[in-house]
């Protein structure tokens, strides 16, 4: 008889195998080339990384998951090999497993109980591993629903939220249109995480196959302009308005007229479309080429601004920060499993930048209308009633030399105009669009999800706010 | 004062109360009457004194009587005209103390005796003196007069028209208007025997009735009973003896006994009796489980049955063939267990008819029972040896009852008949044999021509998704027993809500819990002890009259097995063996009726049920294949029950057996639920169709055949399990036996369907049960898609799933908050945890605390308030030595108390560390393993624990499997790393409350400071057995919630054996204060407390102290993995990897910090009640009401008012402990000792003492070696120092505890437990000079011998009783001739048997040697082969090692037996078997081979530095 281990996971297993990551492709060569960046583990040691998983009473990963995803169940079924079953149990409560598996910050892996020990499970490289796996072999085959309901629903915004939406609603039977104002579907997706990190293949796969399954993908309409907003709601069952938070915080101080400051999703969607071959480079007038780049923003988007900008070929690279720099280890007021707030070093950051903390932006300066340098000042921190205060430090101001200015400072609340103006969305006040517990909007018929509900928030949110929406909505199609 | 018991006041219920008792008999052989004979009575019960036991007045004792032959000389002196002997009948009768209602009794009475032509000759007023008797007993003693009555008629049909009165009268006054009704009762009423009994302690009972000092009256024969109840209502009709017999013990399975008995009411007919109507009920109602099986032994015997027939059928022995029974008897035990199941449980009997009187033992034999037989013909039997002395030469025969065996002796021929003379007369009187081979088919024989697939096809998904199965009960539960054919284990406790709180929808079974075992009756260990046990059953024809011998008795079907498979289910369901045919009923409803539905559908199965009987049928089969959209499954366990009950109502029940094919069960819990309510055989078909599955999708590699038998086989084992906890052995008596109780079903439900089992707080009715079905049922057939079969998260957390008071939050928070000694983060964490209970999570959830606040720095302390709590047993084994000495540290800085857990203690840890702190601790438990109770353990005390139960796994044992015992491990347990250690079910010296009280008093002797505490699991009737535990000493008891938490158990035991703490609690207090016992004893609560809430309803509920286990781990890291049992807890709590050990992060500044919090927070909460200190608010129910907020669908009916009623005598009787236990050690044997030896202890100088002891003389040499630990540790004293000499019969525990440099000699003989924890010291038995008998025939110790002996010798010239050695763990033996179970559970140490043994030797054995001497040649058959193995002693080390102890028991005894082998030691040497475990063997052969290698290794290293 095969020797094979019945309890979940291999008991032992995280006494006996390290935490081991695929790790990334040598900086030199990666910096030449747009593809991403990490790599692959074989299918052996992929599936003893799994068996590292103790199957928890209390899997504190899967608590953290804002998905939901049944972490313990998926590394069991990988480890045993059973790669068809993983992809089973992955998919039944994330539709998007293939991206979230690359891009997903993982809280999973903070509240991970291994992480106490800081060598948490990798669970995020399994997800992908199980997911690119399932594709290779077959597995993901186009699942059409066996019956049509007869209800018609039209999502509106083909981000990583309304796209598991449509998913859903889909699969549950109803016939769904995916409404997307820019050329192809994927939202933020596609054309604000750069190519290095998600390529752009596996959004064209899982869309191809939504639409084998009979998702309607209307590309390059903007509701509320080409089609208004009134004519959808009165076409469609129900309405799922899934727009995101398009609304950049701007950074209104002197200066902020001058040539060469951008925002950073302006930047890195001209090299986005540049890499799917929509966008050529005399057109494209957003390039560091040559530049000295300074990302104001110290988050994901400000460092994909740096790895886009070394593929540019920039000067230098800059990034600033107004909170300080974070510790390196978990301070006694953010302990295990909540999420860590420790320095993060990105693949992009390790390619040759320079960053600074606890900095402060004045004003810019220019000449010529043209950006040539920011006036900063270092600032100190304090915790006064619980809140942190900033001061500035005296005698610290100083410039510091730019040509070429990206502003990633987050976004603040979906675009207004349009759609949400001409629904008259009741907004929340943060000008978010207001929900009640069903993700229904004041208007009758009208769903919402995503970040144009919560902010802006990270992928794997986008797709749980998504499902929990379409979950109502199939409620609501179905009473 | 009451005048009669409490029959339902708050949880308390009469059903629950306990009695055991001291027991024994004095007979002239030969029949020559004496009042000698009455006095010898009267002074065994004096002699057991220590055996019963007395009520809070400390005067009113809990019963004791006397039976003698009718002493009808006695009358004639005093005037009275009688009837030849014979012709003439008398008994004492109970009369109301209210005149006229004992006239209208008298009425009654006299027109019957009157009917039935018996004349009448008057009353004799009874002679009594009330003066001595307590305040309880007094308040209900009844009138009491001694009826005369004749007939001329042959005395056999006078006896039996006597008892046809008696039947007739009770039930006549029974049914009657009379008020005071209750009084009324006849001891006995026969022209053979007279009872005189009463609610009195032994010593008043001869005072009370001054007839039993006069001269005149005569007996050949005194049966005496003294009683140990666990409660002190007044009940003067259960003293004992009853008509017949005196029992001491417990039935388990006596609700299913008298189920069954009134059954077979309907096909009973007797030619003596005649209408049989008349007496029925042959079991009086309302009295206790010795009452009723004496109901029915007299039924028998006045049917014409013989004494010894009628106990063999009642208390069979085992007929598993580990049972030396010649096979004509096992034939007669064949043929009878297929119509009278065992009256099962711990019992010693002793009966008499007047002629015969006899005593026998159940198949367990854990009752002791010794008897002497004089020269001069006298018999003396009795719980102990020793209760009448005689001279040496006098004696002509010493013995104990062995289990499931008898003795009878006929005073009229004369003659003493043993139990196989007995027994090969039952088994002969018909050819049982040969009835049984030509009319009985086994089920596992019948051909069958085709297999049955398991495979459902496209119903399978279907069938899963509407009997609600969960990828947890597939691949936690299914899957793992197919897998391993074992019980899936878990660890730490149950943290989510019980069914009746969950808003989920749960399987019915969900809402019963399992009863168990604790301190009145033991657990029996299934695995070691499985001689006993069995699951077969039989199917068919039952329609017989028992009372009739016949061969149609046994045309039946036998199966060994009652779960089977899918292909034997056909050949049940198409049997037409003998004529026999099936009724197929279908458990279906209308799944749009609802509740209504069901109702209708359960009725219909009823009518359907009894039709089928009435047609002939002789069986129901009851189906749930063939639902559909329409038809919803009834739920198994209501369509069992309902027809159960309904047929037994009908007194239809016999004629039929029932049958289950069910989709539904798929756990062991299931299938006992099943078949506690009346099912014969089950077919879990769902279960086999999951198990198929598994198989076709590789997911268990093995072939179906095999998966199938390994899941039929580990239920089978769950079963035995289950069975076992309650103390019983056999399905058959297990069926109906109802040995659950129900949590949150509403009391219609279960008066209808579920007559007699408990349920307390309402609950759910019919309409839930039904919607319960409905919610999946629906999910399954009307829409769409079928759900996708998930994980509930019920035994691992899931955010969809069952709510888990532990949870990310609340562990994050607690974690969190007590690491930073952020107060806010803390306030966050009660928020969270609060609001779960409330959710509602646990019972108190659904309550509301009363508030009037005063100002906060009015309450006591924090550090007063912190003295209350302590830790959880949890063993250093269990745990990690950080986290234990973290504990330890903790408990000690804040002047609360840590628990040793089972695992003994390094004496290391005795003496405070450098800096002050402690790792000492405070409390030392002592579990049925007895790992490392030494005598230095126990004085280094200041609480000592009796561990009874555990929440996780009440009336189970333990393992700790050898691969987790390393070196420290092992030598702080008293073992050998790699050995593993099995705790067994029972403490071995806990068969009843009166052992428990024994315990009390050794653990007094040793540790006269500590305080002793015993550890008991929430289950109804918990209140009664604190009020018994209370009345045996304990000065503290701990009641836990079935939530606690556990290393190791089987999942089904934390899930469903036990109740919530709240239940028990209360129960606890209400009984406590109604006995006004509580101001005796201080209580304490654990189960998953966590807040200063959880708290303060706990010390509402009555708890003086908190018990925190779980909250500590978590505190110190633990994130609830539930891992404990795998050694891999991955924060380096409950492992005792090195490597994993090294993560343990807590400090014991977190568990202080902790401590202080929830201090401070209990403080806030008394501050908002209005109360300066806790003690204020002990058992204030009233300060609690049920909060409605929280209710659902399933909460709206749950009724906590019995739960909340606070008793009536709590305006008078204390309501928390403000005594101290009557000190029992002030005239003790060992103050003499001590004050003797005082020389030898202080300064070593040797000294002798002599003197002579009797059996009331007990726990002898256990204080002195107190002291002696207490002042030189587990070294003692130098070999010899202080040596003591008595003569006489010892009394129980003689030499417990013994230290080194103790020798007590005794010429004698002793009771139970000799050398129990055995310390160092020397114990030496002799017979005394002069003595006729030889020692290697004769029993001269008791049972149960060096029980968890560490270190010591024992020289025993003579034979012991049941389990000699039991747990030994060092200490080395020689004895001539041991009963059964002899070397069990023992790890270490050595044991020479120099005569025979007993069955199942080493049993459960897994370290120490045995040497045997094979006199007969049939050893192996009595061994128990499952750890050891046999050889001949030809090693030279072994040699010289069997040669070196019995010279040296030669030495200290003299004994013939010892000199005869050593004279010619090689002609017998071939003739002893050395028995070693093979754990053992390997181990000591590693150990060889490790110095081997050492002394290598040095060698080398000598030539290396030569070299250089």
């Amino acid at each position: 008889m095969v020797y094979k281990k019945i309890e979940m996971g291999d008991i032992t297993g995280f006494l006996k195998i390290k935490r081991k990551e695929a790790g990334n492709r040598p900086k030199n060569e990666r910096i030449c080339d747009y593809s991403e960046v990490e790599q692959v583990l074989n299918s052996e040691d992929r599936m003893l990384q799994a068996s590292r998983c103790m199957d928890c009473g209390i899997p504190f990963c899967h608590w953290s998951c804002p998905v939901d995803n049944l972490i313990p169940e998926w590394n069991d079924l990988l480890f045993k090999g059973e790669w068809k079953k993983a992809y089973e149990r992955l998919s039944s409560t994330n539709n998007f497993p293939e991206v979230t598996g690359r891009i997903c910050p993982a809280s999973c892996e903070h509240a991970c109980v291994l992480n106490i020990g800081q060598e948490p499970v990798t669970i995020r490289e399994n997800e992908v591993a199980i997911t690119e796996k399932a594709f290779s072999e077959g597995y993901i085959k186009p699942s059409p629903p066996a019956r049509r309901t007869g209800k018609t629903v039209a999502v509106i915004g083909s981000g990583p939220s309304g796209m598991a939406a449509a998913d859903l609603l889909n699969k549950a039977g109803h016939s769904v249109t995916l409404f997307e104002k820019d050329e192809k579907a994927g939202g933020l997706l596609r054309f604000g995480i750069p190519d290095f990190k998600l390529s752009k293949s596996i959004i064209d796969r899982r869309v191809d196959l939504m639409t084998i399954e009979g998702l309607i993908v209307r590309t390059g309409t903007t509701i509320g302009k080409d089609i208004s907003a009134k004519e959808i709601v009165n076409q469609f069952d129900a309405v799922c308005v899934a727009i995101g938070s398009g609304h950049p915080r701007d950074l209104n101080i002197e200066g902020r007229h001058l040539k060469g400051i951008y925002f950073a999703m302006e930047f890195l969607s001209n090299q986005n479309r540049v890499n799917s071959g929509d966008l050529h480079f005399p057109d494209n007038q957003v390039n560091a080429e040559g530049k000295k780049v300074l990302v104001i923003g110290g988050g994901d988007t400000g460092s994909d601004c740096v790895g886009t900008s070394i593929r540019q070929k920039a000067a230098s690279v800059t990034q600033i920060e107004i909170l300080p720099k974070p510790p390196v280890f978990r301070t006694p007021d953010n302990p295990w499993p909540y999420c860590a707030k420790v320095m993060k070093t990105s693949t992009s950051h390790e390619e040759g930048c320079e960053r600074i903390w606890s900095l402060s932006t004045l004003r810019f300066t220019g000449k010529d209308g043209v950006v040539k340098g920011v006036e900063v000042e270092d600032v100190h921190w304090e915790k006064k009633n619980g809140c942190y205060a900033m001061k500035p430090i005296p005698e610290t101001v100083r410039i510091l030399e730019t040509d070429f200015i990206l502003l990633a400072l987050g976004f603040v609340h979906p675009v207004i105009d349009g759609l949400v103006s001409e629904l008259e969305l009741e907004l929340d006040d943060r000008n978010n669009i207001k929900t009640n517990y069903s993700f229904a909007t004041n208007m009758q018929k009208v769903f919402a999800a995503g970040d144009s509900v919560t902010g802006a928030n990270s992928v794997v949110n986008a797709i749980a706010s998504g499902r929990r929406a379409a979950k109502e909505i199939d409620k609501f199609l179905r009473e | 004062m009451r005048t009669d018991r409490p029959s339902r006041e708050g949880l308390y219920r009469q059903e629950f109360e306990h009695g055991s008792c001291g027991i024994g008999f004095v007979a002239h052989v030969k029949g020559k009457k004496s009042h000698s004979i009455i006095r010898m009575g009267l002074d065994i019960l004096r002699n057991m004194t220590h055996r019963g036991a007395e009520g809070a007045d400390s005067k009113t004792g809990d019963g004791a009587g006397v039976m003698i032959q009718i002493p009808r000389d006695f009358y004639l002196i005093q005037g009275y005209a009688l009837p030849p002997e014979g012709q003439f009948g008398t008994g004492l009768v109970f009369l109301p103390k209210n005149l006229d209602d004992a006239e209208k009794c008298t009425e009654i009475f006299l027109s019957i005796i009157k009917e039935e032509g018996v004349s009448f000759i008057g009353f004799r007023d009874v002679p009594r003196d009330n003066s001595t008797i307590g305040e309880i007993a007094l308040s209900a003693e009844p009138d009491i007069r001694q009826i005369l009555l004749s007939a001329d008629i042959q005395q056999d049909d006078l006896e039996r028209k006597l008892y046809i009165i008696r039947k007739r009268t009770e039930k006549a006054i029974r049914d009657s208007e009379i008020k005071q009704r209750k009084f009324f009762y006849i001891p006995s009423l026969s022209t053979k025997v007279l009872v005189y009994k009463g609610m009195l302690t032994s010593i008043q009972l001869g005072e009370y009735f001054s007839d039993l000092n006069d001269e005149r009256l005569q007996s050949a024969i005194a049966l005496i009973h003294s009683r140990f109840s666990t409660n002190t209502f007044p009940s003067w009709d259960l003293a004992q003896p009853f008509r017949v017999l005196g029992h001491n013990g417990e039935i388990n399975t006596i609700k299913g006994n008298r189920f069954w008995m009134e059954a077979r009411e309907s096909i009973l007919k007797s030619e003596k009796l005649g209408d049989l109507e008349r007496i029925y009920p042959i079991i009086e109602p309302e009295k206790s489980d010795s009452a009723s099986l004496d109901n029915v032994l007299e039924f028998l015997l006045m049917s014409g049955k013989s004494l010894p027939y009628a106990m063999s059928i009642l208390i069979p022995e085992s007929i598993n063939m580990k049972n030396p029974i010649p096979p004509e008897l096992r034939d007669f035990y064949h043929y009878h267990s297929t119509f009278m199941e065992p009256w099962d449980g711990p019992a010693s009997l002793i009966f008499s008819d007047g002629r015969y009187i006899g005593g026998m033992l159940d198949r367990n034999g854990l009752r002791p029972s010794r008897y002497v037989l004089t020269t001069n013909d006298l018999i003396v039997m009795g719980s102990e040896a020793g209760v009448q002395t005689f001279k040496p030469e006098e004696i002509k025969e010493k013995g104990r009852l062995k289990p499931g065996k008898m003795l009878l002796v006929d005073t009229v021929e004369g003659k003493i008949f043993y139990d196989k003379e007995l027994k090969a007369k039952l088994a002969e009187d018909f050819p049982y044999g040969k009835w049984i081979q030509q009319n009985m088919v086994n089920l596992e024989e019948i051909e069958t021509g085709q297999v049955i697939s398991p495979d459902l096809g496209n119903q399978y998904q279907k069938y899963l998704t509407s009997f609600n199965y969960s990828l947890e009960d597939i691949e936690k539960i299914i899957k793992e027993m197919a897998a391993t054919g074992k019980e899936p284990i878990g660890s730490m406790g149950n943290d989510v809500p019980v069914a009746v709180l969950s808003r989920k929808p749960y399987r019915l079974f969900n809402y019963f819990k399992q009863m168990f075992a604790q301190v009145t009756n033991p657990p029996i260990d299934p695995i070691r002890e499985e001689l006993v046990m069995t699951l077969s059953g039989y199917l068919g024809s039952l329609q017989q009259n028992l009372l009739d011998e016949s061969p149609d008795h046994v045309k039946m079907v036998r199966f060994r097995n009652p779960v089977i498979s899918n292909t034997y289910f056909q050949v049940v369901k198409n049997l037409r063996y003998k004529g026999f045919s099936a009724a197929n009923l279908l458990m279906h409803f209308d799944t749009v009726k609802g509740g209504e539905g069901l109702k209708q559908a359960v009725d219909q199965l009823c009518a359907d049920a009894e039709k089928a009987v009435d047609e002939g049928k002789n069986y129901i089969i009851l189906s749930d294949r063939g639902i559909d959209e329409n038809k919803a499954p009834v739920p198994s366990l209501l369509a069992v029950s309902a027809v159960h009950h309904h047929l037994i109502e009908k007194r239809k029940r016999m004629q039929i057996d029932l049958v289950v094919e069910s989709a539904e069960p798929r756990e062991v819990m299931h299938f006992a639920l099943l078949f506690g309510y009346g099912a014969s055989i089950i077919n879990p078909y769902l279960s086999f169709a999951v198990i198929d599955r598994l198989v076709k999708d590789k997911a268990i590699q093995l072939d179906y055949q095999k998966a199938e038998e390994n899941y039929v086989n580990s239920i089978n084992k769950g079963l035995l399990k289950i069975m076992s906890k309650m103390g019983i052995s056999t399905l058959r008596s297990y069926r109906s036996s109802q040995v659950f109780e129900a949590v949150g079903i509403h009391p219609d439900v279960i008066n209808r369907y579920f007559a007699g089992t408990t349920t307390r707080i309402g609950g759910i009715g019919i309409g839930e049960i039904a919607e319960e079905v409905l919610i999946p049922h629906r999910k399954a057939f009307t829409e769409d898609q079928l759900p996708e079969i998930l994980t509930e998260g019920v035994y691992s957390f899931r955010k969809h799933g069952e709510k888990h008071a532990w949870n990310p939050e609340t562990i994050s928070l607690l974690q969190w908050s007590t690491k930073t000694g952020d107060k806010d983060k803390f306030r966050e964490y009660s928020r969270q945890a609060d609001s779960d209970t409330t959710s509602p999570l646990f019972i108190r959830g659904l309550l509301k605390i009363r508030k009037n606040p005063i100002p906060p720095e009015e309450v006591e302390s924090a550090e007063k308030i912190m003295k209350r709590f302590v830790t959880g047993a949890m063993s250093f084994g269990s745990i990690s030595r950080e986290a234990h000495e973290t504990i330890a540290i903790a408990m000690n800085r804040i002047g609360g108390r840590s628990n040793t857990g089972e695992g003994g203690e390094d004496p290391k840890r005795f003496k405070p560390l450098p800096n002050g702190e402690s790792v000492r601790s405070a409390i030392k438990q002592v579990a049925s393993g007895r790992f490392g109770v030494t005598t230095e353990y126990l004085v280094n005390a200041d609480e000592i624990q009796i561990k009874i139960a555990q929440g996780a796994k009440p009336g189970e044992g333990g393992q700790l499997p050898g691969h987790k015992i390393d070196k420290i491990i092992a030598k702080t347990r008293y073992s050998i790393p790699g050995i593993t250690l099995i705790s067994p079910p029972p403490h071995h010296d806990i068969y009843s409350i009166e052992d428990l009280s024994q315990l009390i008093f050794d653990l007094k002797n040793v540790n006269p400071k500590a305080r002793i505490s015993v550890k008991l699991v929430s289950a109804s009737g918990v209140g009664t057995i604190a009020a018994g535990v209370t009345k045996a000493g304990a000065d503290l008891i701990t009641i836990s919630g079935y939530e606690g938490g556990t290393g190791a158990s089987p999942a089904s035991s934390i899930k469903h054996a036990g109740i919530p703490l709240e239940l028990g609690l209360a129960e606890t207090q209400q009984t406590l204060v109604m006995n006004n016992l509580r101001r005796k004893v201080t209580l304490q609560a654990d189960g998953q407390l966590k807040t200063a809430r959880d708290v303060i309803i706990a010390a509402l509920l009555g708890a003086e102290e908190f018990g925190f286990a779980t909250c500590a781990l978590i505190v110190l890291g633990c994130v609830m993995m539930r891992k404990c049992h795998l050694n891999t807890c991955p924060v380096g709590v409950a492992t005792q990897n090195p490597e994993l050990r090294k993560r343990f992060m807590g400090k014991a500044d977190n568990l202080v910090t902790f401590f202080t919090f929830l201090a401070e927070d209990v403080r806030g909460y008394l501050a908002d009640m209005g109360f300066r200190n806790l003690d204020e608010i002990i058992g204030r129910f009233d300060l609690l009401e049920r909060n409605h907020e929280a209710d659902h669908w399933k909460t709206k009916d749950l009724d906590l008012s019995g739960m909340l009623r606070l008793p009536a005598e709590a305006a008078k009787n204390d309501m928390h402990c403000i005594e101290k236990q009557e000190s029992k050690l002030k005239n003790i044997l060992d103050l003499e000792l001590i004050s003797k030896a005082e020389k030898a202890i202080s300064d070593k100088e040797p000294v002798l003492i002599s003197g002579s002891i009797r059996n009331t003389d007990r726990t002898t040499g256990a204080m002195l070696s107190g002291r002696i630990a207490s002042l030189y540790g587990s070294s003692g004293l130098p070999d010899g120092t202080i040596k003591c000499r008595f003569k006489g019969s010892a009394g129980q525990s003689f030499g417990a505890f013994l230290a080194s440099g103790v020798e007590l000699y005794l010429e004698g003989d002793s009771n139970d437990y000799l050398g129990k924890g055995l310390s160092g010291g020397r114990i030496i038995v002799v017979p005394p000079a002069g003595s006729l008998f030889e020692s290697d025939k004769n029993i001269i110790i008791g049972n149960t011998v060096l029980y968890g002996a560490t270190r010591g010798e024992t020289y025993i010239s003579g034979v012991a009783g049941e389990r000699f050695g039991v747990r030994n763990s060092g200490a080395i033996a020689v004895v001539e001739g041991v009963g059964n179970h002899c070397c069990e559970y023992m790890t270490g140490g050595c044991v020479v048997v120099l005569g025979s043994t007993g069955s199942n030797f080493a049993a459960g054995m897994s370290g120490g040697i045995a040497y045997v001497f094979n006199e007969y040649g049939n050893f192996d058959y009595y061994c128990n082969m499952g750890m050891v193995e046999l050889s001949l002693v030809e090693e030279r080390n072994d040699i010289n090692e069997l040669q070196e102890l019995i010279s040296r028991h030669l030495n200290y005894t003299g004994s013939r037996k010892a000199k005869m082998i050593l004279d010619d030691f090689n002609r017998f040497l071939p003739m002893f078997i050395k028995v070693i475990p093979y754990d053992y063997k390997k181990v000591i052969e590693e150990q060889k081979l490790e110095e081997l290698k050492k002394k290598i290794a040095s060698v080398e290293i000598d030539v290396d530095i030569s070299g250089v």
